[in-house]
Protein backbone atom coordinates (compact mmCIF):
# COMPACT_ATOMS: atom_id res chain seq x y z
CA UNK A 1 0.00 0.00 0.00
CA UNK A 2 1.12 3.70 0.16
CA UNK A 3 2.70 3.78 3.50
CA UNK A 4 6.10 5.08 3.22
CA UNK A 5 8.21 3.13 4.75
CA UNK A 6 6.28 -0.59 4.34
CA UNK A 7 8.05 -3.21 1.81
CA UNK A 8 11.44 -3.78 1.37
CA UNK A 9 13.98 -1.46 0.54
CA UNK A 10 14.14 -3.12 -3.09
CA UNK A 11 10.18 -2.81 -3.82
CA UNK A 12 10.69 0.65 -1.87
CA UNK A 13 13.89 1.49 -4.68
CA UNK A 14 12.21 -0.07 -7.63
CA UNK A 15 8.74 1.95 -6.55
CA UNK A 16 11.03 4.90 -6.69
CA UNK A 17 12.86 3.98 -10.43
CA UNK A 18 9.46 3.62 -11.48
CA UNK A 19 7.73 6.82 -10.00
CA UNK A 20 10.91 8.55 -12.00
CA UNK A 21 9.71 7.08 -15.38
CA UNK A 22 6.14 7.58 -14.95
CA UNK A 23 7.18 11.55 -14.20
CA UNK A 24 10.23 11.49 -17.11
CA UNK A 25 6.56 10.49 -19.52
CA UNK A 26 3.97 12.90 -17.96
CA UNK A 27 6.79 15.92 -19.02
CA UNK A 28 7.17 14.27 -22.08
CA UNK A 29 3.34 14.07 -22.57
CA UNK A 30 3.81 18.34 -21.72
CA UNK A 31 6.47 19.06 -24.22
CA UNK A 32 4.63 17.19 -26.91
CA UNK A 33 1.63 19.11 -26.39
CA UNK A 34 3.82 22.12 -25.77
CA UNK A 35 5.12 21.36 -29.89
CA UNK A 36 1.64 21.12 -30.86
CA UNK A 37 0.84 24.43 -29.13
CA UNK A 38 3.92 26.23 -30.87
CA UNK A 39 3.04 24.81 -34.33
CA UNK A 40 -0.41 26.31 -33.92
CA UNK A 41 0.81 29.67 -32.32
CA UNK A 42 3.13 29.90 -35.32
CA UNK A 43 0.43 29.34 -37.49
CA UNK A 44 -2.02 31.99 -36.07
CA UNK A 45 0.11 34.15 -34.21
CA UNK A 46 -1.88 36.62 -31.74
CA UNK A 47 -0.51 40.02 -30.52
CA UNK A 48 -1.34 38.56 -27.17
CA UNK A 49 0.93 35.72 -27.52
CA UNK A 50 4.05 38.30 -27.63
CA UNK A 51 2.71 40.18 -24.60
CA UNK A 52 2.20 37.43 -22.64
CA UNK A 53 6.02 35.73 -23.42
CA UNK A 54 7.22 39.66 -22.50
CA UNK A 55 5.62 39.32 -19.42
CA UNK A 56 7.04 36.31 -18.43
CA UNK A 57 10.55 37.01 -19.36
CA UNK A 58 10.22 39.79 -17.05
CA UNK A 59 9.18 38.13 -14.71
CA UNK A 60 11.64 35.33 -14.64
CA UNK A 61 14.35 36.67 -15.98
CA UNK A 62 14.82 40.53 -15.22
CA UNK A 63 13.52 39.99 -11.64
CA UNK A 64 16.58 37.39 -11.02
CA UNK A 65 19.14 39.26 -13.06
CA UNK A 66 20.18 40.58 -9.05
CA UNK A 67 20.29 37.42 -7.70
CA UNK A 68 22.42 35.63 -10.54
CA UNK A 69 24.52 38.39 -10.17
CA UNK A 70 25.34 38.21 -6.32
CA UNK A 71 25.64 34.11 -6.24
CA UNK A 72 27.76 34.18 -9.47
CA UNK A 73 30.07 36.21 -8.68
CA UNK A 74 30.74 34.51 -5.08
CA UNK A 75 31.06 31.88 -6.95
CA UNK A 76 34.17 33.71 -8.87
CA UNK A 77 35.38 34.99 -5.82
CA UNK A 78 35.32 31.38 -4.11
CA UNK A 79 36.73 29.75 -6.82
CA UNK A 80 40.19 32.21 -6.91
CA UNK A 81 40.35 31.61 -2.89
CA UNK A 82 40.25 27.91 -2.95
CA UNK A 83 42.34 27.23 -5.96
CA UNK A 84 45.39 29.59 -5.73
CA UNK A 85 47.57 27.78 -3.17
CA UNK A 86 46.97 24.98 -4.86
CA UNK A 87 48.22 26.50 -7.94
CA UNK A 88 50.62 27.99 -6.03
CA UNK A 89 52.43 24.97 -5.01
CA UNK A 90 53.28 24.31 -8.79
CA UNK A 91 53.81 28.04 -9.14
CA UNK A 92 50.51 28.43 -11.48
CA UNK A 93 49.01 31.03 -9.87
CA UNK A 94 48.88 33.50 -12.77
CA UNK A 95 46.31 30.07 -14.65
CA UNK A 96 43.89 31.52 -12.08
CA UNK A 97 42.33 32.87 -15.05
CA UNK A 98 41.91 29.99 -17.45
CA UNK A 99 40.56 27.47 -15.11
CA UNK A 100 38.30 29.75 -13.44
CA UNK A 101 37.24 30.56 -17.44
CA UNK A 102 36.62 26.87 -18.58
CA UNK A 103 34.98 25.81 -15.33
CA UNK A 104 32.76 28.99 -15.26
CA UNK A 105 31.52 28.88 -18.96
CA UNK A 106 31.18 25.05 -19.59
CA UNK A 107 29.21 24.12 -16.00
CA UNK A 108 29.40 26.48 -13.16
CA UNK A 109 27.60 29.29 -14.97
CA UNK A 110 24.67 27.29 -16.42
CA UNK A 111 24.52 25.11 -13.26
CA UNK A 112 24.00 27.68 -10.71
CA UNK A 113 22.07 29.83 -12.47
CA UNK A 114 19.60 26.98 -12.81
CA UNK A 115 19.35 26.46 -9.61
CA UNK A 116 18.86 29.46 -8.55
CA UNK A 117 15.90 29.88 -11.17
CA UNK A 118 14.62 26.64 -9.84
CA UNK A 119 13.92 28.32 -6.94
CA UNK A 120 13.54 31.75 -7.55
CA UNK A 121 11.12 31.02 -11.05
CA UNK A 122 9.91 27.74 -11.19
CA UNK A 123 8.84 27.79 -7.55
CA UNK A 124 6.58 31.07 -8.67
CA UNK A 125 5.56 29.74 -11.82
CA UNK A 126 4.14 25.99 -9.70
CA UNK A 127 2.50 28.38 -7.36
CA UNK A 128 0.72 30.72 -9.81
CA UNK A 129 -0.53 27.42 -11.86
CA UNK A 130 -1.50 25.94 -8.92
CA UNK A 131 -3.54 28.48 -7.38
CA UNK A 132 -5.31 28.43 -10.54
CA UNK A 133 -5.91 25.33 -10.43
CA UNK A 134 -7.52 25.45 -6.96
CA UNK A 135 -9.80 28.40 -8.36
CA UNK A 136 -11.11 26.39 -10.91
CA UNK A 137 -9.47 28.64 -13.29
CA UNK A 138 -7.92 25.90 -15.17
CA UNK A 139 -10.76 24.07 -15.69
CA UNK A 140 -12.89 27.41 -17.05
CA UNK A 141 -10.22 27.79 -19.57
CA UNK A 142 -10.40 24.28 -20.95
CA UNK A 143 -14.75 24.98 -20.54
CA UNK A 144 -14.29 27.93 -22.55
CA UNK A 145 -12.13 26.16 -25.40
CA UNK A 146 -9.12 27.51 -24.42
CA UNK A 147 -6.00 25.61 -24.30
CA UNK A 148 -3.50 25.85 -21.13
CA UNK A 149 -0.86 24.44 -22.59
CA UNK A 150 -0.67 26.92 -25.23
CA UNK A 151 -1.79 29.94 -22.57
CA UNK A 152 0.08 28.99 -20.02
CA UNK A 153 2.71 26.43 -20.19
CA UNK A 154 4.16 28.11 -23.69
CA UNK A 155 5.01 31.65 -22.48
CA UNK A 156 6.39 29.64 -19.55
CA UNK A 157 8.78 27.02 -20.73
CA UNK A 158 9.87 29.67 -23.77
CA UNK A 159 10.72 32.18 -20.92
CA UNK A 160 12.67 30.01 -18.46
CA UNK A 161 14.30 28.52 -22.08
CA UNK A 162 15.69 32.35 -23.12
CA UNK A 163 15.95 33.51 -19.95
CA UNK A 164 18.34 30.70 -18.79
CA UNK A 165 20.53 31.10 -22.10
CA UNK A 166 20.54 34.96 -21.54
CA UNK A 167 21.36 35.00 -17.34
CA UNK A 168 23.78 31.82 -18.61
CA UNK A 169 25.80 34.68 -20.85
CA UNK A 170 25.40 36.96 -17.81
CA UNK A 171 26.46 34.27 -15.04
CA UNK A 172 29.81 33.75 -17.17
CA UNK A 173 30.69 37.11 -17.00
CA UNK A 174 30.18 37.47 -13.36
CA UNK A 175 32.09 34.40 -12.44
CA UNK A 176 34.96 35.62 -14.46
CA UNK A 177 34.59 39.12 -12.73
CA UNK A 178 34.24 37.73 -9.28
CA UNK A 179 37.60 36.11 -9.98
CA UNK A 180 39.38 39.11 -11.12
CA UNK A 181 38.02 41.16 -8.39
CA UNK A 182 39.24 38.64 -6.25
CA UNK A 183 42.96 38.59 -7.99
CA UNK A 184 43.10 41.91 -7.66
CA UNK A 185 42.18 42.41 -4.30
CA UNK A 186 43.19 39.11 -2.54
CA UNK A 187 46.44 37.62 -4.55
CA UNK A 188 49.76 39.22 -6.20
CA UNK A 189 49.92 41.27 -9.34
CA UNK A 190 51.43 38.22 -11.60
CA UNK A 191 47.71 36.88 -10.83
CA UNK A 192 45.81 39.92 -12.15
CA UNK A 193 47.53 41.47 -14.37
CA UNK A 194 46.66 39.27 -17.42
CA UNK A 195 43.77 37.86 -16.10
CA UNK A 196 41.61 38.87 -19.02
CA UNK A 197 44.19 38.16 -21.59
CA UNK A 198 45.17 34.46 -20.10
CA UNK A 199 41.20 33.93 -19.77
CA UNK A 200 40.62 34.69 -23.59
CA UNK A 201 43.26 33.06 -24.82
CA UNK A 202 42.05 30.25 -22.97
CA UNK A 203 39.35 30.16 -23.79
CA UNK A 204 37.59 28.85 -27.05
CA UNK A 205 34.21 29.82 -28.66
CA UNK A 206 32.77 25.82 -27.84
CA UNK A 207 33.23 26.61 -24.42
CA UNK A 208 31.00 29.15 -24.14
CA UNK A 209 28.47 27.40 -26.59
CA UNK A 210 28.38 23.75 -24.66
CA UNK A 211 27.52 25.43 -21.23
CA UNK A 212 24.75 27.93 -23.41
CA UNK A 213 23.44 24.73 -24.45
CA UNK A 214 23.10 23.61 -21.42
CA UNK A 215 21.68 26.15 -20.24
CA UNK A 216 19.41 26.28 -22.74
CA UNK A 217 18.04 22.48 -21.64
CA UNK A 218 17.94 23.40 -17.98
CA UNK A 219 15.39 26.56 -18.90
CA UNK A 220 13.39 23.84 -20.42
CA UNK A 221 13.39 21.73 -18.19
CA UNK A 222 12.81 23.93 -15.17
CA UNK A 223 10.00 25.34 -17.62
CA UNK A 224 8.04 22.03 -17.98
CA UNK A 225 8.25 21.12 -14.19
CA UNK A 226 7.21 24.45 -12.72
CA UNK A 227 4.04 23.77 -14.92
CA UNK A 228 3.72 20.20 -15.08
CA UNK A 229 3.65 20.61 -10.56
CA UNK A 230 1.26 23.29 -10.95
CA UNK A 231 -1.02 22.18 -13.52
CA UNK A 232 -1.43 18.68 -10.97
CA UNK A 233 -1.95 20.50 -7.86
CA UNK A 234 -4.78 18.33 -5.82
CA UNK A 235 -6.39 19.47 -2.95
CA UNK A 236 -5.89 23.55 -1.84
CA UNK A 237 -3.49 25.58 -0.32
CA UNK A 238 -1.54 22.46 0.82
CA UNK A 239 -1.28 20.66 -2.26
CA UNK A 240 0.22 24.05 -3.63
CA UNK A 241 2.85 24.29 -1.24
CA UNK A 242 3.79 21.00 -2.07
CA UNK A 243 3.91 21.25 -5.99
CA UNK A 244 6.70 24.66 -5.09
CA UNK A 245 8.46 22.53 -2.75
CA UNK A 246 8.76 19.43 -5.64
CA UNK A 247 9.22 21.96 -8.21
CA UNK A 248 12.79 22.93 -7.16
CA UNK A 249 13.41 19.32 -5.52
CA UNK A 250 12.82 18.08 -9.17
CA UNK A 251 14.15 20.61 -11.12
CA UNK A 252 17.44 19.98 -9.15
CA UNK A 253 17.49 16.95 -10.00
CA UNK A 254 16.71 17.14 -13.54
CA UNK A 255 19.59 19.70 -13.67
CA UNK A 256 21.96 17.56 -12.33
CA UNK A 257 20.86 14.42 -14.39
CA UNK A 258 20.72 16.73 -17.65
CA UNK A 259 24.24 18.21 -16.97
CA UNK A 260 25.75 14.14 -16.81
CA UNK A 261 24.14 13.49 -20.41
CA UNK A 262 24.99 16.51 -22.01
CA UNK A 263 28.88 16.34 -20.46
CA UNK A 264 28.98 12.69 -21.76
CA UNK A 265 27.43 13.55 -24.88
CA UNK A 266 29.96 16.84 -25.51
CA UNK A 267 33.00 14.04 -24.34
CA UNK A 268 31.75 11.97 -26.57
CA UNK A 269 32.13 14.22 -29.62
CA UNK A 270 35.24 15.44 -28.32
CA UNK A 271 33.60 19.12 -27.69
CA UNK B 1 -40.01 28.26 -20.61
CA UNK B 2 -43.02 29.20 -23.02
CA UNK B 3 -40.87 27.15 -25.63
CA UNK B 4 -40.12 24.21 -23.83
CA UNK B 5 -43.40 22.51 -25.26
CA UNK B 6 -42.69 23.28 -29.34
CA UNK B 7 -39.11 22.48 -28.96
CA UNK B 8 -39.14 18.72 -27.80
CA UNK B 9 -35.41 17.55 -29.45
CA UNK B 10 -33.46 18.40 -26.24
CA UNK B 11 -30.10 19.98 -26.88
CA UNK B 12 -28.23 17.44 -23.73
CA UNK B 13 -29.14 13.67 -23.66
CA UNK B 14 -27.23 11.83 -20.89
CA UNK B 15 -27.83 7.90 -21.18
CA UNK B 16 -26.58 5.48 -18.55
CA UNK B 17 -23.52 7.48 -17.15
CA UNK B 18 -20.92 6.14 -15.22
CA UNK B 19 -17.90 7.58 -13.46
CA UNK B 20 -15.82 5.74 -11.01
CA UNK B 21 -12.98 7.23 -9.22
CA UNK B 22 -10.71 4.76 -8.11
CA UNK B 23 -13.34 2.14 -8.88
CA UNK B 24 -16.16 3.94 -6.60
CA UNK B 25 -19.06 4.76 -8.72
CA UNK B 26 -20.03 8.25 -7.74
CA UNK B 27 -22.33 8.69 -10.88
CA UNK B 28 -23.84 5.15 -11.54
CA UNK B 29 -26.00 5.40 -14.73
CA UNK B 30 -27.38 8.84 -15.00
CA UNK B 31 -30.09 9.26 -17.26
CA UNK B 32 -31.50 12.79 -18.33
CA UNK B 33 -32.49 15.20 -21.30
CA UNK B 34 -31.78 19.24 -21.32
CA UNK B 35 -35.20 20.73 -23.50
CA UNK B 36 -34.13 24.32 -25.52
CA UNK B 37 -35.02 27.65 -23.24
CA UNK B 38 -36.12 25.07 -19.94
CA UNK B 39 -34.02 26.13 -16.54
CA UNK B 40 -32.89 22.69 -15.68
CA UNK B 41 -31.72 22.16 -11.95
CA UNK B 42 -29.87 19.49 -10.87
CA UNK B 43 -30.12 18.66 -6.75
CA UNK B 44 -28.28 16.60 -4.56
CA UNK B 45 -26.72 16.46 -1.05
CA UNK B 46 -22.59 17.36 -0.80
CA UNK B 47 -20.79 15.01 -2.37
CA UNK B 48 -22.93 12.83 -4.24
CA UNK B 49 -21.56 13.82 -7.50
CA UNK B 50 -23.26 17.02 -9.02
CA UNK B 51 -20.18 18.49 -10.02
CA UNK B 52 -18.91 15.24 -11.56
CA UNK B 53 -21.96 15.62 -13.60
CA UNK B 54 -21.36 18.71 -15.20
CA UNK B 55 -17.42 17.76 -15.63
CA UNK B 56 -19.23 14.99 -17.51
CA UNK B 57 -21.46 17.37 -19.33
CA UNK B 58 -18.86 19.74 -20.23
CA UNK B 59 -16.60 17.31 -21.53
CA UNK B 60 -13.60 18.18 -19.03
CA UNK B 61 -13.97 14.43 -17.54
CA UNK B 62 -14.41 11.52 -19.29
CA UNK B 63 -17.40 8.95 -18.26
CA UNK B 64 -16.68 4.86 -18.52
CA UNK B 65 -19.79 3.94 -19.87
CA UNK B 66 -22.79 6.10 -21.48
CA UNK B 67 -23.29 8.63 -23.92
CA UNK B 68 -23.34 12.49 -23.75
CA UNK B 69 -25.00 13.42 -26.81
CA UNK B 70 -25.16 17.28 -26.86
CA UNK B 71 -27.19 19.60 -29.83
CA UNK B 72 -27.27 15.50 -31.01
CA UNK B 73 -23.65 15.26 -31.31
CA UNK B 74 -21.87 12.55 -29.12
CA UNK B 75 -19.17 14.29 -27.13
CA UNK B 76 -17.82 11.25 -25.84
CA UNK B 77 -16.34 10.06 -29.28
CA UNK B 78 -14.73 13.72 -30.33
CA UNK B 79 -11.19 15.30 -30.56
CA UNK B 80 -10.16 18.25 -28.39
CA UNK B 81 -10.99 20.42 -31.89
CA UNK B 82 -14.57 19.33 -32.24
CA UNK B 83 -15.01 19.33 -28.59
CA UNK B 84 -13.95 22.69 -28.33
CA UNK B 85 -16.14 23.73 -31.27
CA UNK B 86 -19.08 22.54 -28.88
CA UNK B 87 -17.24 23.97 -25.82
CA UNK B 88 -17.87 27.95 -28.00
CA UNK B 89 -21.59 26.87 -27.75
CA UNK B 90 -22.11 27.15 -23.84
CA UNK B 91 -21.52 29.01 -21.09
CA UNK B 92 -20.09 28.32 -17.66
CA UNK B 93 -20.14 29.78 -14.21
CA UNK B 94 -18.04 27.60 -12.04
CA UNK B 95 -18.76 27.76 -8.14
CA UNK B 96 -16.16 30.44 -7.45
CA UNK B 97 -16.44 32.69 -10.52
CA UNK B 98 -13.15 31.49 -11.63
CA UNK B 99 -12.64 34.88 -12.72
CA UNK B 100 -9.24 34.93 -13.75
CA UNK B 101 -7.23 36.97 -11.32
CA UNK B 102 -4.21 38.45 -13.41
CA UNK B 103 -6.60 40.33 -15.60
CA UNK B 104 -9.83 43.32 -14.95
CA UNK B 105 -13.01 42.14 -15.27
CA UNK B 106 -13.12 43.94 -18.50
CA UNK B 107 -10.45 41.93 -19.84
CA UNK B 108 -11.88 39.35 -18.51
CA UNK B 109 -15.34 39.24 -20.46
CA UNK B 110 -13.16 40.35 -23.16
CA UNK B 111 -10.73 36.96 -23.18
CA UNK B 112 -13.20 34.38 -25.36
CA UNK B 113 -14.13 36.77 -27.68
CA UNK B 114 -10.32 38.33 -28.27
CA UNK B 115 -9.82 34.42 -28.96
CA UNK B 116 -12.83 32.80 -30.79
CA UNK B 117 -13.81 35.60 -32.97
CA UNK B 118 -12.28 38.13 -35.81
CA UNK B 119 -14.35 41.57 -34.38
CA UNK B 120 -11.29 44.13 -33.88
CA UNK B 121 -10.61 45.73 -30.51
CA UNK B 122 -13.22 48.51 -30.65
CA UNK B 123 -16.35 46.20 -31.35
CA UNK B 124 -14.74 43.83 -28.16
CA UNK B 125 -14.85 47.15 -26.31
CA UNK B 126 -18.36 47.67 -26.91
CA UNK B 127 -19.79 44.62 -26.50
CA UNK B 128 -17.63 44.10 -23.24
CA UNK B 129 -19.41 46.84 -21.70
CA UNK B 130 -23.02 45.57 -23.28
CA UNK B 131 -22.61 42.45 -21.22
CA UNK B 132 -21.22 43.87 -18.13
CA UNK B 133 -24.19 46.18 -18.30
CA UNK B 134 -26.64 42.86 -18.67
CA UNK B 135 -25.23 41.47 -15.25
CA UNK B 136 -25.22 44.77 -13.77
CA UNK B 137 -21.45 45.35 -13.58
CA UNK B 138 -21.07 48.45 -15.97
CA UNK B 139 -18.92 50.53 -12.95
CA UNK B 140 -16.54 47.17 -12.13
CA UNK B 141 -14.75 47.21 -15.69
CA UNK B 142 -11.32 48.29 -14.90
CA UNK B 143 -11.43 46.75 -11.56
CA UNK B 144 -9.37 43.11 -10.60
CA UNK B 145 -11.01 40.33 -8.96
CA UNK B 146 -9.71 40.48 -6.24
CA UNK B 147 -11.10 43.74 -5.97
CA UNK B 148 -15.09 42.77 -6.33
CA UNK B 149 -17.28 41.29 -3.70
CA UNK B 150 -18.16 37.44 -4.36
CA UNK B 151 -21.65 38.20 -5.92
CA UNK B 152 -19.72 40.80 -8.31
CA UNK B 153 -17.13 38.04 -8.77
CA UNK B 154 -20.83 35.76 -9.83
CA UNK B 155 -21.71 38.53 -11.87
CA UNK B 156 -18.28 38.69 -13.51
CA UNK B 157 -18.27 35.35 -14.31
CA UNK B 158 -21.35 35.49 -15.74
CA UNK B 159 -20.55 38.37 -18.11
CA UNK B 160 -17.76 35.95 -19.51
CA UNK B 161 -20.21 32.94 -19.89
CA UNK B 162 -22.45 34.59 -22.01
CA UNK B 163 -19.91 36.56 -23.97
CA UNK B 164 -20.09 34.54 -27.00
CA UNK B 165 -23.94 34.17 -27.20
CA UNK B 166 -24.12 30.85 -26.10
CA UNK B 167 -27.04 28.24 -26.57
CA UNK B 168 -26.26 26.32 -23.09
CA UNK B 169 -25.45 27.59 -19.57
CA UNK B 170 -24.17 25.42 -16.69
CA UNK B 171 -24.15 26.90 -13.03
CA UNK B 172 -22.08 25.00 -10.27
CA UNK B 173 -23.43 26.12 -7.23
CA UNK B 174 -24.40 29.49 -8.33
CA UNK B 175 -26.28 30.87 -4.54
CA UNK B 176 -22.67 29.09 -2.52
CA UNK B 177 -20.98 31.40 -0.70
CA UNK B 178 -23.20 34.27 -1.22
CA UNK B 179 -26.24 36.12 1.68
CA UNK B 180 -29.59 35.22 0.88
CA UNK B 181 -30.18 38.66 -0.60
CA UNK B 182 -27.11 38.36 -3.12
CA UNK B 183 -27.97 35.16 -3.66
CA UNK B 184 -31.72 36.43 -4.68
CA UNK B 185 -30.44 38.19 -7.13
CA UNK B 186 -28.17 35.87 -8.88
CA UNK B 187 -31.24 34.07 -8.97
CA UNK B 188 -33.03 36.55 -10.64
CA UNK B 189 -30.10 37.52 -13.23
CA UNK B 190 -29.89 33.99 -14.40
CA UNK B 191 -33.77 34.18 -15.17
CA UNK B 192 -33.26 37.34 -16.66
CA UNK B 193 -31.07 35.86 -18.97
CA UNK B 194 -32.45 32.68 -19.66
CA UNK B 195 -35.22 34.88 -20.98
CA UNK B 196 -33.69 37.38 -22.83
CA UNK B 197 -30.67 35.03 -24.71
CA UNK B 198 -33.34 32.22 -24.92
CA UNK B 199 -30.42 29.76 -23.81
CA UNK B 200 -30.80 25.98 -21.94
CA UNK B 201 -29.58 26.68 -17.93
CA UNK B 202 -28.54 23.46 -16.78
CA UNK B 203 -27.84 24.54 -12.64
CA UNK B 204 -26.50 22.36 -10.30
CA UNK B 205 -27.70 23.28 -6.63
CA UNK B 206 -28.28 21.97 -2.84
CA UNK B 207 -29.70 25.37 -1.80
CA UNK B 208 -33.27 24.78 -1.97
CA UNK B 209 -34.79 28.32 -1.45
CA UNK B 210 -32.84 29.28 -5.02
CA UNK B 211 -33.33 26.11 -6.43
CA UNK B 212 -37.60 26.16 -6.25
CA UNK B 213 -36.96 29.85 -7.58
CA UNK B 214 -35.63 29.28 -10.89
CA UNK B 215 -36.78 25.51 -12.30
CA UNK B 216 -38.95 24.76 -14.87
CA UNK B 217 -38.11 21.30 -14.20
CA UNK B 218 -35.85 19.35 -11.48
CA UNK B 219 -33.87 16.87 -11.03
CA UNK B 220 -32.68 14.91 -7.50
CA UNK B 221 -29.75 13.41 -7.73
CA UNK B 222 -28.87 10.24 -5.02
CA UNK B 223 -26.86 7.15 -5.22
CA UNK B 224 -25.30 7.85 -8.11
CA UNK B 225 -28.75 7.66 -10.05
CA UNK B 226 -31.40 10.12 -10.97
CA UNK B 227 -34.11 9.29 -7.96
CA UNK B 228 -36.90 11.95 -9.53
CA UNK B 229 -37.09 13.86 -12.62
CA UNK B 230 -40.05 15.58 -13.29
CA UNK B 231 -41.65 19.58 -13.51
CA UNK B 232 -41.01 21.92 -10.80
CA UNK B 233 -44.87 21.79 -9.14
CA UNK B 234 -44.65 18.12 -8.57
CA UNK B 235 -41.76 18.15 -6.08
CA UNK B 236 -43.45 21.20 -4.81
CA UNK B 237 -46.19 18.43 -4.39
CA UNK B 238 -43.60 16.06 -2.52
CA UNK B 239 -42.56 18.92 -0.64
CA UNK B 240 -45.83 20.61 0.89
CA UNK B 241 -47.39 17.36 1.19
CA UNK B 242 -47.88 14.99 4.41
CA UNK B 243 -44.88 12.11 4.51
CA UNK B 244 -46.26 8.65 2.19
CA UNK B 245 -44.64 6.11 3.62
CA UNK B 246 -42.83 5.59 0.33
CA UNK B 247 -39.08 5.63 0.94
CA UNK B 248 -38.40 7.06 -2.00
CA UNK B 249 -40.66 10.10 -1.84
CA UNK B 250 -40.65 10.78 1.57
CA UNK B 251 -36.69 11.05 1.04
CA UNK B 252 -36.58 13.53 -1.83
CA UNK B 253 -39.25 15.47 1.03
CA UNK B 254 -36.73 15.41 3.71
CA UNK B 255 -34.06 16.41 0.89
CA UNK B 256 -36.64 19.16 0.14
CA UNK B 257 -37.51 20.57 3.16
CA UNK B 258 -34.13 20.68 5.05
CA UNK B 259 -35.52 18.46 8.06
CA UNK B 260 -33.53 16.54 10.16
CA UNK B 261 -35.70 13.41 10.78
CA UNK B 262 -36.19 11.34 7.81
CA UNK B 263 -34.74 8.19 5.31
CA UNK B 264 -31.62 10.02 4.95
CA UNK B 265 -31.06 10.16 8.62
CA UNK B 266 -31.56 6.79 9.15
CA UNK B 267 -29.92 5.29 5.95
CA UNK B 268 -27.14 7.24 7.31
CA UNK B 269 -27.46 5.86 11.18
CA UNK B 270 -28.16 2.63 9.62
CA UNK B 271 -25.47 2.44 7.18
CA UNK B 272 -22.82 4.11 9.34
CA UNK B 273 -20.96 2.01 11.83
CA UNK B 274 -20.34 -0.98 9.85
CA UNK B 275 -19.37 1.30 7.07
CA UNK B 276 -16.96 3.39 8.93
CA UNK B 277 -15.28 -0.18 10.54
CA UNK B 278 -15.16 -1.18 7.14
CA UNK B 279 -13.92 1.63 5.62
CA UNK B 280 -10.80 2.03 8.12
CA UNK B 281 -10.25 -1.55 8.09
CA UNK B 282 -9.38 -1.10 4.62
CA UNK B 283 -7.70 1.71 4.64
CA UNK B 284 -4.66 0.21 6.32
N1 LIG C 1 -11.11 14.18 -9.54
C1 LIG C 1 -11.58 13.38 -8.57
N2 LIG C 1 -10.86 12.32 -8.15
C2 LIG C 1 -11.33 11.50 -7.18
N3 LIG C 1 -12.51 11.66 -6.56
C3 LIG C 1 -13.28 12.70 -6.92
C4 LIG C 1 -12.86 13.62 -7.94
N4 LIG C 1 -13.82 14.56 -8.10
C5 LIG C 1 -14.80 14.23 -7.23
N5 LIG C 1 -14.48 13.13 -6.52
C6 LIG C 1 -15.32 12.49 -5.50
O1 LIG C 1 -16.60 12.29 -6.06
C7 LIG C 1 -17.60 12.59 -5.13
C8 LIG C 1 -18.57 13.60 -5.70
O2 LIG C 1 -17.91 14.85 -5.79
P1 LIG C 1 -18.62 16.13 -6.40
O3 LIG C 1 -19.11 15.81 -7.76
O4 LIG C 1 -17.69 17.27 -6.27
O5 LIG C 1 -19.85 16.32 -5.40
P2 LIG C 1 -20.86 17.53 -5.27
O6 LIG C 1 -20.54 18.55 -6.32
O7 LIG C 1 -22.21 16.91 -5.46
O8 LIG C 1 -20.70 18.07 -3.90
C9 LIG C 1 -16.91 13.05 -3.86
O9 LIG C 1 -16.89 11.98 -2.96
C10 LIG C 1 -15.52 13.40 -4.30
O10 LIG C 1 -14.59 13.11 -3.30
MG1 LIG D 1 -19.86 20.58 -6.22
Amino acid sequence: MAGGLAGNPVERLGAKVLHGFQYAGGLSLLLADLSVGIAKTLRKPKPRDLVSLGEQIVRVGVRSIGIVALVQGFVGVILALQLTPTLEDYGQQAQIATIIGISGFRMLGPIFTAIVISGFAGASIAAELGTMVVAEEIEAMEAMALNPTRFLVLPRVLATFVCMLLLTTFADLMIAAGGWVTAHMALGADVYNRYWERMRDALVFKDYFTGLIQGGVFGVLIGLIACYEGLHVRGGAEGVGRATTMTVVYSIVAIVLAASVCTVIFYTFGF
Amino acid sequence: MANVKDNSTPVIQVRDLVKRFDGRAVLDGVNLEVFPGEMLVIMGGSGCGKSTLLRNLIGSMVPEEGVVEIFGQNTLVMDEPELDEIRKRFGILFQSGALFNSMTVGENVALPLKEHTDLDDETIDIMVKIKLEQVGLRQAEDLMPSEISGGMKKRAGLARAVALDPEILFYDEPSAGLDPVTSAEIDYLMMDLAKKLGVASVVVTHEMDSAFRIADRMIMLDKGKVLMAAKREEFETIRDGKPTGDDTKDLIRQFLRGDSEGPITRRRQAGGYEEDILHAAGAR
